[in-house]
C-alpha cells in the first residue's frame, strides 16, 4: 500500500516583507540574486557595487571601480566572481573575496545596461545603448570582444542567457535569440521598446515587458503569443521583469510603486505588491524559493511567502 | 737435395734454397713424425707452455693465468716512508710482469734491437731525394753521404731472405735470363713497318748494347717498379690532374724560396728541376680551356690547328722539363702588365691604316619617352551609347537608377521583360509561393477594410499629386527624369549657398571634384541646371553625364553649408576602403508595417517572426559547450554579401508611403512625403544607413502624429506646438520640411542640442532668476506624483532627446493614443533609468564614502538641469491643459 504523493503545495506569492536593506548607495539600479539566491548583489548610482546577505541583512562588501553609476551585476555559478555593468561604459569583473577588479572590458559606445555570465562563467554578455551585444571572454585576456551581436537598430535593454542561447530584447521593438546550437538568429517583432526580457525556467517560453505596459509571453520556438498582461504601467523606465520560482506566475516592476504578478495561465492579475511610493527600479526573483527582491529608490526589500516565519534564520528551510 | 745434387752435376743453372738436411746413416729409420696431439710447446725455462683462450692460441701470463706465483701476489715488505723517503720506489708495469715478457721475443724486450726506423728498407725514392736536398742545404754540405756509409744492421727478414738467396738491390727477381743477340741492334736497311717503338723499351736496352755480351752469361732479370694499382675514383679523363695551385699560381711564395737558394751551388738548380723552369713565369692562370684572356697579346693560339702529334701517346712517369705533367693549359703564355688599350692597339694596327686622331662624335641616345605619373597601361574602351541602340540592360539600369519603370511596352524586347509581364503575356495563372504580404494572411474582412483604407489614401495622394504638378508644369513630363528634374527644381531655389569650398565629395577623383566646383559656382549664381551641361565631362556619354549631373545635384544639396563645420570634425580615412562595393548583411529585418499590422491583431508567430543564419563565434561556441553549427564557415555573425554601390543604388528604392497601415493622413504630411520621396532615393541617402533609419521612423513618427491630431480635435494650435516643438528638437524627424527647410540651413546644428537648455516655451524668456526662484521650491510632492528627470550626459543629444520624449509622454498628454507615445519613445535611446531618488531623505540620511560620492557642484548641477526639466513639463503640461478645452 502506497501513500499517496503528497499534493504540491500552491505556489505562494511573496506578501511579507521580511528585511529591508538601506543600501546607501545612491539609487539602486538592479539588484540582483547570486546564483543561488543566498546573497544579493545591489548597484548602485554612486558607483559602487555591494555584496549582501539579503536574508539575514548584513552587508558583506563593497566594490569600488566603476566610473560611473552601476547598471547591471551578475555573480558566477561558484560565486567567486562578479561582472558588472555602468554608465562608464564598462564591464568590470570582480573578484568577490579581495573586492579588486580583475578586468575591464572596454568597448561599448555606451552605457553598458546589462551583464550576464553564461553557465560556466567562461563568457560575459554585456548589452549596451549603443545597439550592440558584445560577449566577453573572461580565460583569455583579449581586450575585443569574442563577438559583436549588431544586430540591433537600437539600444539593448536587457541580456538573458541559457545553456545555449542568447536573448536580447532592444528598444527597436525586437527580442533577438540567438541560437548558437542551431546557429540561429530569430527576431521576434513586438513593437514597441523592449524594457526587459526573461525565460521561463523550462526554457520554452520567452516573458518580454515592453514600453507600452504589457509583458508578453512567447512560445520560443514559434514566436506566438502565449499571455499578455497588462495593468501595471511602465512606460518611461527600464523596468524588470520576472517569472516566480515555480512558471506558475509572471511578475513586473511598476512605475507606481507597486508589483504586480500576474497567474501566467489565466493572465489575470494575482498580485500588486505595494512597495514603495516611487518607481519599482528592479526585480528578483530567486531561484528556488518564494523570495523577492525589490529595488525602490534607495533601498532594496526582501519579500517572502505568508507562511514564512522570519525567525526561521535559514532561507533554505 | 738428392734431385738438385744430382742435377747440379748435369746442369748448372739449378738454384738451391735453404740449407740442407742431415744426411741419413746407413741402417737409420726414419723418425716417425710426432703426432699433433703430442706435440708440446716449453717456455725457456722449460715449462710447458699452456695455451688457452680462444682456440688455446691465447695469451697466457703469470701462474695459470692468474698471479705471478702460486701463492699469489707477494706483498711487497712495508717500508716506513718516514725513513726511506728519498729512495722510495715507484711500480712500474715491468714489477708486474713475467721475465719472459722482457725476453727479445717479449712484449717489453729489454735486449736492444733495431727497430724499423733504423732497418733497411727498399730505396724510397722521394725520402732519398728528399735527404740530398737536406744534405746540400744543410750547413755542411755532404754530411748526409755519411749516413750512407752507417748502414742500418737491420734488414727485414724477406731482404735478407731474398740476399741469401743471392740477390742484390737493383736486380729484379726471378731466374736469370740470358740476352738474346738478336735483340741487340736492328738492322737499319730493313724497314720496320708499323708503329715506332716507344722510346721507354728500348731506353734499358741502350747501354747493353754498346757491351759485348758472351754467348754464356746469364743475366738477372730488370728491376720492376710496382705497378700503381689506386684505383681511379674521379671522372677525369686519363692522367689527368687538376689545377694545382702551387703550380698554376706559382708566384711570390715560390720566387722566394728561389731567390734564398741562387747562393747555393749549381746542385740545387739540377735538383729542384720541376721548379726551375718557373723563373720565368708570371703569374695568373691560363690556358686553352680558358680561353685567351683579353688582356692577353697572343691570341693565334685560338686557331691553331690541333695535331696529334701534340698528345702524349705514352703514360711517361714524368715530362721532361716543364714540371707540368698532366697540365692541360697551353705551355706557352706571357701574362702581361695591364696596358693601355691604345697602345694595344697600335700594335696591331692593319697595314693601309692608321689611328684615328680623335674619337669619333658619341652616339646620341634618345632616352624613352617619360610617361605621366598617373599612367596606367591599359586601355579601356568607353561605352558609347547610340541612340536607339538596343542595349535593353542597359535601358533597365537606367530605368531603374532613376526609380521609376518606363511604362511604354511598345519597345521592350523579351528580355526586358519580367516575370510576371511575360506571365500576362502567355495567360499563366500565377505561382503559389509564399505570400508576398501580410495582406495574404488577413482574412476576407480585414483584407476588405485594408483595401478601403488603401484606396481612400491613394487617392488622396493622387489629388495632391496632381495639383503639385499643376503648380509645377515641369513636373508634368512623366518621363524616367521625373525624380531627376524634381531635384533640379528643388536644387534651383536652395541651393544659393550649395557647395561650400571645404567639402569635397569627389576629392578621390580630381577632376570631377573640379566639374563639380564649377557646376555648383554657377549654380550660385542663379543658372539653369540644364543650361549647366557644359561643365560635365565633353568626353562622356549621355548617359553618363545625366548620372553625373544628377550626382552633383545631390551633392551640392546634401552637403550644404551647415555640414562645413561637421565635416571639419572628420579627418580623411588613412585607408582608403574598396570604394565600389560596400558590405551589406544578406538578410534584413524589414517590412515593419506588416509586423505592425500583425502586432496589432496580436498575430504573432510567423508573421513577426524573422528567422536567420547566424553564426557565431568558434571561441563563443567552446565557451558555450556548444558544437559549432557551421564548422566548415568562416563567417561570424549573420553572412553578408558584397554588393555594388551602383546595385545598392538601384535596389534600395524608395519604401513607398505606408499607406496600408495610414487611417487618415492629411495634405500637409502627404506633401512632406511627396517632398521627402526624392531625397529617399538618392545614393546619398541609400549609402548612409543611418539616415534612411531615420526618415523612416521619422515617416512612422509623422504618421502616427497626424492620426493624433485627427483624433484630438483642435488640431491647428496643438499640431503647431508640436510642430514647432519637434523641429527645433529633432531636425531630421521634422514633418513639415517644406516651411522650415530655409531656417534650417541656415542655423548650426548645435542650436538644436541647445535647445533642451533654453527654456523652449515662446512666451516667457525664461530669465534665470525665475528659474532659480522656481528651484529653491521645495516641490516634494510634484517629485513624487510625476516623475522626474534624470539626466545623466547634458551635452549629449540622448540626454536631450530624452527631454524632448518625456515632455510629450507628460500625463498631461496621456490622452493621446499609445501609437504616438511608443512611437514617439523610439525615438530615444531607449528606456530611461528611474530616478535616482524621490524622496531624497532615505538616502541622504546615510553617510557616504566622501571618496566616490560626486561632488556637490556636479551634483547641484544635476539637479538644476533636473528642475528645469521639471518647470518645463510643468509649463507644458498647463498648455496642454488649456488647450484641452478647446
Amino acid at each position: 500500500m502506497a501513500f499517496p504523493s503528497p499534493r504540491p503545495a500552491r505556489p505562494e506569492l511573496p506578501r511579507q516583507r521580511v528585511q529591508t536593506l538601506q543600501c546607501g548607495q545612491g539609487a539602486v539600479r538592479a539588484a540582483r540574486f547570486n546564483a543561488d539566491g543566498n546573497y544579493c548583489l545591489t548597484c548602485g548610482s554612486d558607483k559602487t557595487l555591494k555584496l549582501w546577505n539579503p536574508h539575514k541583512g548584513t552587508a558583506l562588501r563593497t566594490y569600488q571601480g566603476h566610473g560611473y553609476e552601476v547598471l547591471d551585476a551578475a555573480g558566477s555559478f561558484d560565486n567567486s566572481q562578479i561582472c558588472s555593468g555602468g554608465a562608464d561604459k564598462a564591464v568590470a569583473l570582480w573578484d568577490v573575496t579581495t573586492g579588486q577588479v580583475v578586468r575591464k572590458y572596454r568597448g561599448h559606445a555606451g552605457k553598458v545596461n546589462c551583464v550576464q555570465f553564461n553557465q560556466e562563467s567562461t563568457v560575459i554578455v554585456s548589452g549596451s545603448i549603443d545597439s550592440t551585444v558584445r560577449c566577453w571572454d573572461c580565460r583569455s585576456r583579449r581586450p575585443d570582444p569574442v563577438q559583436l551581436l549588431d544586430e540591433a537598430k537600437d539600444g539593448i535593454s536587457s541580456v538573458k542567457l541559457s545553456a545555449h542561447e542568447i536573448l536580447t530584447g532592444s528598444v527597436d521593438g525586437r527580442v533577438r535569440r540567438y541560437d548558437l546550437r542551431a546557429g540561429q538568429l530569430c527576431s521576434d517583432y513586438i513593437g514597441t521598446p523592449i524594457t526587459s526580457v526573461c525565460f521561463s525556467k523550462d526554457g520554452q517560453c520567452v516573458l518580454a515587458a515592453s514600453l507600452d505596459s504589457t509583458l508578453r509571453l512567447l512560445d520560443k520556438d514559434t514566436g506566438e503569443l502565449l499571455g499578455e498582461y497588462t495593468g501595471h504601467t511602465s512606460t518611461t523606465y527600464r523596468l524588470d521583469c520576472v517569472l516566480n520560482e515555480q512558471d506558475t506566475h509572471v511578475g513586473c516592476a511598476s512605475e507606481d510603486g507597486h508589483v504586480y504578478f500576474w497567474d501566467l495561465l489565466e493572465g489575470s492579475l494575482a498580485l500588486s505588491l505595494p512597495v514603495g511610493q516611487g518607481v519599482v527600479q528592479s526585480l528578483a526573483f530567486h531561484p528556488r524559493l518564494s523570495c523577492l527582491l525589490v529595488a525602490t529608490q534607495g533601498q532594496v526589500t526582501l519579500w517572502r511567502e505568508d507562511s514564512f516565519q522570519p525567525g526561521g534564520g535559514d532561507p533554505d528551510t | 737435395m738428392a734431385a738438385a745434387e744430382s742435377s747440379d752435376s748435369e746442369e748448372e743453372d739449378l738454384v738451391s734454397y735453404g740449407s740442407a738436411l742431415q744426411p741419413l746413416q746407413e741402417g737409420e729409420r726414419i723418425k716417425k713424425p710426432v703426432p699433433l696431439q703430442e706435440q708440446t710447446v716449453k717456455d725457456a725455462k722449460g715449462r710447458y707452455q699452456r695455451f688457452h683462450g680462444a682456440f688455446t692460441g691465447g695469451f697466457s701470463a703469470g701462474y695459470f693465468n692468474t698471479v705471478g706465483t702460486k701463492e699469489g701476489w707477494t706483498p711487497s715488505a712495508f717500508v716506513s716512508s718516514r725513513q726511506k723517503r728519498a729512495d722510495r720506489t715507484t711500480l712500474g708495469p715491468e714489477d708486474f710482469m713475467d721475465e719472459e715478457d722482457l725476453s727479445e721475443f717479449g712484449i717489453a724486450p729489454k735486449d736492444i734491437t733495431t727497430t724499423d726506423d733504423f732497418a733497411s728498407k727498399a730505396k724510397d725514392r722521394i725520402k732519398e731525394k728528399a735527404r740530398q736536398i737536406a744534405g746540400v742545404i744543410a750547413p755542411i754540405p755532404g754530411t748526409t753521404a755519411f749516413d750512407d756509409l752507417i748502414g742500418p744492421s737491420k734488414i727485414t727478414v724477406g731482404v735478407e731472405l731474398l740476399r741469401k738467396m743471392g740477390w742484390k738491390e737493383g736486380q729484379g727477381i726471378g731466374p736469370r735470363v740470358k740476352r738474346k743477340p738478336c735483340r741487340q741492334k736492328p738492322d737499319p736497311t730493313v724497314k720496320i713497318y708499323g708503329c715506332a717503338l716507344p722510346p721507354g723499351l728500348s731506353e734499358g736496352s741502350e747501354d747493353e748494347e754498346d757491351e759485348y755480351q758472351p754467348e754464356n752469361v746469364t743475366f738477372a732479370p730488370k728491376d720492376v717498379m710496382p705497378v700503381d694499382l689506386t684505383p681511379k675514383e674521379n671522372v677525369h679523363g686519363l692522367g689527368y690532374k687538376g689545377l694545382d695551385p702551387s703550380q698554376a699560381l706559382f708566384g711570390a711564395s715560390g720566387r722566394e724560396h728561389l731567390n734564398l737558394f741562387t747562393g747555393g751551388s749549381e746542385e740545387t738548380s739540377n735538383l729542384l728541376g720541376d721548379l726551375r723552369h718557373s723563373k720565368g713565369r708570371k703569374l695568373g692562370i691560363t690556358g686553352q680551356a680558358f680561353g685567351v684572356g683579353a688582356l692577353e697579346e697572343e691570341d693565334d693560339d685560338i686557331y691553331a690547328t690541333d695535331t696529334l702529334s701534340k698528345y702524349d701517346t705514352v703514360l711517361k712517369d714524368e715530362e721532361p722539363g716543364d714540371g707540368l705533367y698532366g697540365w692541360t693549359a697551353p705551355k706557352q703564355y706571357k701574362s702581361k702588365k695591364r696596358p693601355e688599350r691604345d697602345f694595344k692597339y697600335i700594335g696591331k694596327v692593319l697595314a693601309g691604316f692608321s689611328l684615328a686622331s680623335k674619337s669619333s662624335a658619341p652616339v646620341k641616345i634618345y632616352p624613352p619617352p617619360s610617361l605621366p605619373r598617373n599612367y596606367r597601361p591599359f586601355h579601356y574602351f568607353r561605352p558609347v551609347l547610340v541612340a536607339g541602340n538596343e542595349n535593353c540592360h542597359l535601358q533597365k539600369a537606367l530605368q531603374e537608377s532613376t526609380g521609376k519603370l518606363e511604362s511604354g511596352p511598345a519597345h521592350q524586347s523579351r528580355h526586358a521583360l519580367n516575370a510576371a509581364q511575360r506571365r500576362e503575356q502567355l495567360g499563366e495563372t500565377e505561382l503559389k509561393g509564399p505570400a508576398p504580404s501580410i495582406l495574404e494572411y488577413l482574412c476576407e474582412k480585414d483584407r476588405e477594410r485594408l483595401k478601403e483604407v488603401k484606396q481612400a489614401s491613394e487617392q488622396q495622394m493622387k489629388a495632391k499629386m496632381e495639383s503639385q504638378q499643376a503648380a509645377n508644369s515641369r513636373l508634368q513630363s512623366a518621363s524616367p527624369e521625373d525624380a531627376a528634374l524634381k531635384w533640379r527644381t528643388l536644387l534651383e531655389g536652395q541651393l544659393a549657398d550649395a557647395g561650400s569650398s571645404d567639402f569635397k565629395p569627389f576629392a578621390k577623383n580630381p577632376e570631377k571634384q573640379k566639374r563639380y566646383e564649377n557646376f555648383v559656382k554657377s549654380l550660385k549664381q542663379g543658372e539653369k541646371v540644364e543650361t549647366l551641361e557644359r561643365f560635365l565631362d565633353p568626353n562622356m556619354t549621355e548617359w553618363e553625364r545625366g548620372r553625373e549631373q544628377e550626382e552633383f545635384c545631390r551633392a551640392a544639396m546634401f552637403y550644404r553649408s551647415s555640414n562645413s563645420t561637421l565635416s571639419s570634425r572628420f579627418t580623411r580615412a588613412k585607408y582608403e576602403d574598396d570604394v565600389d562595393k560596400v558590405e551589406v548583411p544578406r538578410d534584413q529585418e524589414n517590412d515593419i508595417d506588416d509586423k505592425e499590422t500583425a502586432v496589432k491583431m496580436k498575430m504573432f508567430g510567423k508573421l513577426t517572426r524573422d528567422t536567420f543564419e547566424w553564426h557565431p563565434d568558434k571561441l563563443l561556441c567552446k565557451r558555450f559547450n556548444v558544437r559549432d553549427p557551421y564548422p566548415d564557415s568562416s563567417v561570424v555573425g549573420l553572412p553578408k554579401v558584397k554588393r555594388d554601390k551602383y546595385s545598392v543604388f538601384n535596389f534600395l528604392t524608395v519604401p513607398e508611403p505606408t499607406t496600408s497601415v495610414t487611417q487618415a493622413t492629411t495634405k500637409k504630411i502627404q506633401e512632406s512625403n511627396s517632398v521627402n520621396k526624392p531625397k529617399k532615393s538618392s545614393r546619398w541617402d541609400v549609402s548612409d544607413k543611418e539616415k534612411e533609419k531615420k526618415d523612416s521612423i521619422s515617416e512612422f513618427i509623422s504618421l502616427a502624429r497626424s492620426k493624433a491630431e485627427n483624433q484630438q480635435q483642435p488640431p491647428v494650435p496643438a499640431t503647431e506646438q508640436c510642430g514647432t516643438g519637434t523641429t527645433e528638437s529633432l531636425p531630421t524627424v521634422v514633418a513639415d520640411e517644406d516651411k522650415n527647410r530655409e531656417e534650417e540651413s541656415g542655423r548650426p546644428p548645435m542650436d538644436l542640442f541647445k535647445a533642451i537648455f533654453v527654456s523652449s516655451s515662446d512666451e516667457k524668456s525664461s530669465s534665470s532668476e525665475e528659474e532659480s526662484d522656481e528651484e529653491q521650491q521645495p516641490t516634494t510632492s510634484e517629485r513624487q506624483s510625476e516623475t522626474t528627470k534624470q539626466v545623466d550626459m547634458p551635452d549629449s543629444s540622448s540626454s536631450n532627446l530624452q527631454g524632448t520624449v518625456t515632455a510629450t509622454t507628460d500625463p498631461g498628454i496621456s490622452s493621446l493614443p499609445a501609437s504616438k507615445r511608443e512611437l514617439d519613445a523610439t525615438e530615444e535611446f531607449g528606456p530611461k533609468l528611474p530616478p535616482a531618488f524621490s524622496s531624497g531623505t532615505t538616502w541622504q540620511q546615510q553617510t557616504v564614502v566622501p571618496a566616490t560620492f560626486p561632488g556637490p557642484s556636479r551634483k547641484e548641477k544635476h539637479r538644476k538641469i533636473r528642475e528645469r526639466h521639471k518647470t518645463k513639463k510643468e509649463r507644458k503640461r498647463k498648455k496642454e491643459k488649456k488647450n484641452k478645452p478647446n
